[in-house]
């Protein structure tokens, strides 16, 4: 049950997980990847029909309330932060 | 003058009400001894000094005015690093938050500074707590303060490794898959995760979001619960954040188990168990039985399949989690780029580190279309099986009981070459998380070598009364364990 990963499928999470990987990194990325795919693949011996898939261990519930502001206005603090910044909004370079 | 670094927190702020000590004299004692051992063992990414004088001078004045009366007025404290703390440097130990000084606290912190702790700074951590060594850190590894040619374990290995090493007196971990627990066994400490849901997680970095959760590391069992009692509140700020009332933690520090029925899963004690850690918690097991506890050995299904599901879940929810770090609002920001998506993609390879690209990657590629089903919904399947087999042991038993780790501290480097090898570390600690119940280590012995072995106590959801109930038990029975010689090392000179 060996996984294979191709470079195609490399190419492609690389763009999901918004990362440029170098060669190297890719050829590490390929082995430890299918590695770890083996590992979880253990997972398919288990019988899991019928099983409702629990992604939280307690009963969670939308946690509604008012739509008040209760926070000032911090941008300025925020901004500091910021790489870069111009006119009290952040600056990214060109988009396309 | 007495060596104030073997007292543990609530000895201290006693000292501190009783006029013994001063506030000013517990930070500057800390303080010396980072001096004299920090360049060694690492423990910080970030120390304000300057701070924690101030804020003493502050604790003091409401102490003696009578406002501040908590156990853990004046206490200097360390805090992980991925918890936020206003205007001072919060990096994750990551290249990518190198920059980042937050506007505001975590509410784990905020509690504590009510309590009249005083931060001292922050500690070093596997980058974004994905590591079980301190060694995947951006700002070098932490070691540990037993032996320094070995890892304090991980993620939370500063803040064990500080404790440990007297470089603070209590410590503020997190523990996704065992990252309060582990490093707390392999530094001697004591270390608690709470039930999911107990502390607040606001302006704590997200990992595993259904995972993770804040807790202490502490000298021992009562600092422990009176921290716990500490940070524990229900926030509104975190969605899952629980509204519970039985939060008087230090009300079970009772020397008393009688009765208390015990499972040890067989499991646990299969291949792949150190033969002298095997022994020491074992022993650990025959105390609390003479103290009255009911020991059995029972069979706890599923138990190789939790690292599996655990790494699909926690990479897939990091993949999603650290979408944030892009460049754009924080932290760091290639140079040189003349598009957006180039300026996203070099700045997170350039910033994260290998393990945490393993683990976006691996995130990425199990939540993306046509493997989503066979991998993510498989795993959550998975842990809603897990979480059944502990929901039948805990209707036998009170306590499930086992070891911490499979090994007392590896030797530095020899795990990241295979991190495979790793994860498996983590087999003992990280059910503890899918299920979302309360874990704690507690030091139970050494092994030849002189490093520290954990005794792990698990709890069913919210009994973490039970937990500190058999961990002062056993703690008492054992009587006080060994100094860690980077405390001792000093009354020689």
């Amino acid at each position: 049950m060996a996984n294979v990963i191709s470079d195609e499928t490399i190419e492609y999470v690389g763009i999901l997980a918004k990362l440029e990987l170098s060669e190297e990194e890719k050829e590490k990325a390929k082995k430890d990847m299918a590695e770890m795919l083996d590992y979880i693949d253990e997972l398919s011996e288990l019988d899991t029909e019928g099983v409702e898939p629990m992604s939280h261990v307690f009963p969670q519930h939308n946690v509604f309330r008012e739509d008040v502001v209760t926070n000032g206005d911090d941008s300025e603090n925020m901004l500091k932060n910021a790489p870069e910044q111009k006119d009290n909004m952040y600056q990214v370079p060109r988009t396309f | 003058m007495e060596n104030l670094l073997k007292l543990s927190a609530v000895e201290l702020s006693t000292r501190i009400k009783n006029k013994e000590v001063t506030v000013r004299e517990a930070v500057e004692a800390v303080f010396a001894q980072i001096d004299k051992t920090e360049e060694t063992y690492n423990c910080y990414v970030t120390l304000d000094r300057e701070g924690a004088l101030v804020r003493a001078q502050e604790i003091q004045q409401q102490i003696d005015a009578g406002t501040l009366t908590g156990p853990l007025a004046g206490v200097p404290v360390a805090i992980k690093d991925n918890m936020c703390t206003e205007g001072m440097l919060t990096t994750c130990s990551s290249k990518i938050l190198y920059n980042f000084i937050p506007t505001f606290s975590a509410e784990a912190v905020l509690q504590l500074e009510k309590a009249g702790a005083v931060v001292l700074g922050k500690t070093n951590m596997d980058e974004f707590a994905m590591g079980s060594t301190t060694e995947t850190s951006a700002f070098g590894a932490t070691k540990n303060p037993w032996n320094e040619a070995h890892v304090p374990g991980g993620s939370s290995g500063g803040s064990a490794a500080a404790v440990a090493a007297g470089e603070c007196f209590f410590a503020l971990g997190s523990d996704t898959g065992g990252s309060i627990r582990q490093p707390a066994s392999y530094c001697g400490v004591v270390g608690m995760k709470p039930t999911y849901g107990t502390v607040s997680r606001y302006g704590l970095i997200a990992y595993g979001s259904s995972l993770d959760q804040i807790g202490p590391i502490c000298k021992d069992v009562t600092d422990c619960a009176t921290v716990l009692e500490a940070i524990t509140c229900h926030d509104p700020k975190d969605s899952t954040s629980m509204q519970r009332e039985d939060t008087d933690f230090t009300s079970a520090l009772v020397d008393d188990v009688k009765g208390m029925k015990i499972g040890i899963p067989k499991d646990y004690f299969g291949e792949g168990l150190d033969p002298q850690v095997k022994e020491k918690v074992l022993a650990a097991a025959e105390v609390l039985k003479e103290k009255g506890a009911v020991v059995e050995e029972f069979d706890l299904a599923l138990v190789k399949y939790a690292i599996p599901t655990y790494y699909t879940i926690a990479d897939a929810e990091a993949s999603s989690n650290l979408e944030r770090f892009d460049g754009v609002k924080y932290g760091y920001r290639a140079k040189d780029t003349d598009e957006l998506h180039q300026m996203y993609k070099r700045s997170r390879s350039e910033g994260f580190g290998p393990e945490v690209k393993r683990r976006i990657m691996l995130g990425s590629f199990v939540l993306s279309s046509g493997y989503y089903d066979a991998y993510y919904l498989k795993a959550l399947k998975v842990k809603a099986l897990i979480k059944k087999a502990f929901d039948e042991a805990f209707a036998k038993y009170d306590v499930i009981l086992g070891p911490v780790a499979p090994t007392t501290a590896p030797a530095l480097g020899s795990s990241l070459s295979d991190p495979m090898k790793m994860y498996l570390g983590d087999i003992y600690t990280i059910s503890v998380n899918l299920a979302g119940l309360p874990g704690i280590s507690v030091p139970c012995g050494r092994d030849d070598a002189g490093l520290p072995i954990g005794l792990q106590l698990i709890g069913d959801c919210f009994q973490e009364k039970k937990l500190i109930r058999m961990a002062y038990t056993y703690e008492c029975a054992r009587g006080q364990f060994p100094v860690c010689r980077a405390i001792t090392e000093k009354e020689g000179r």
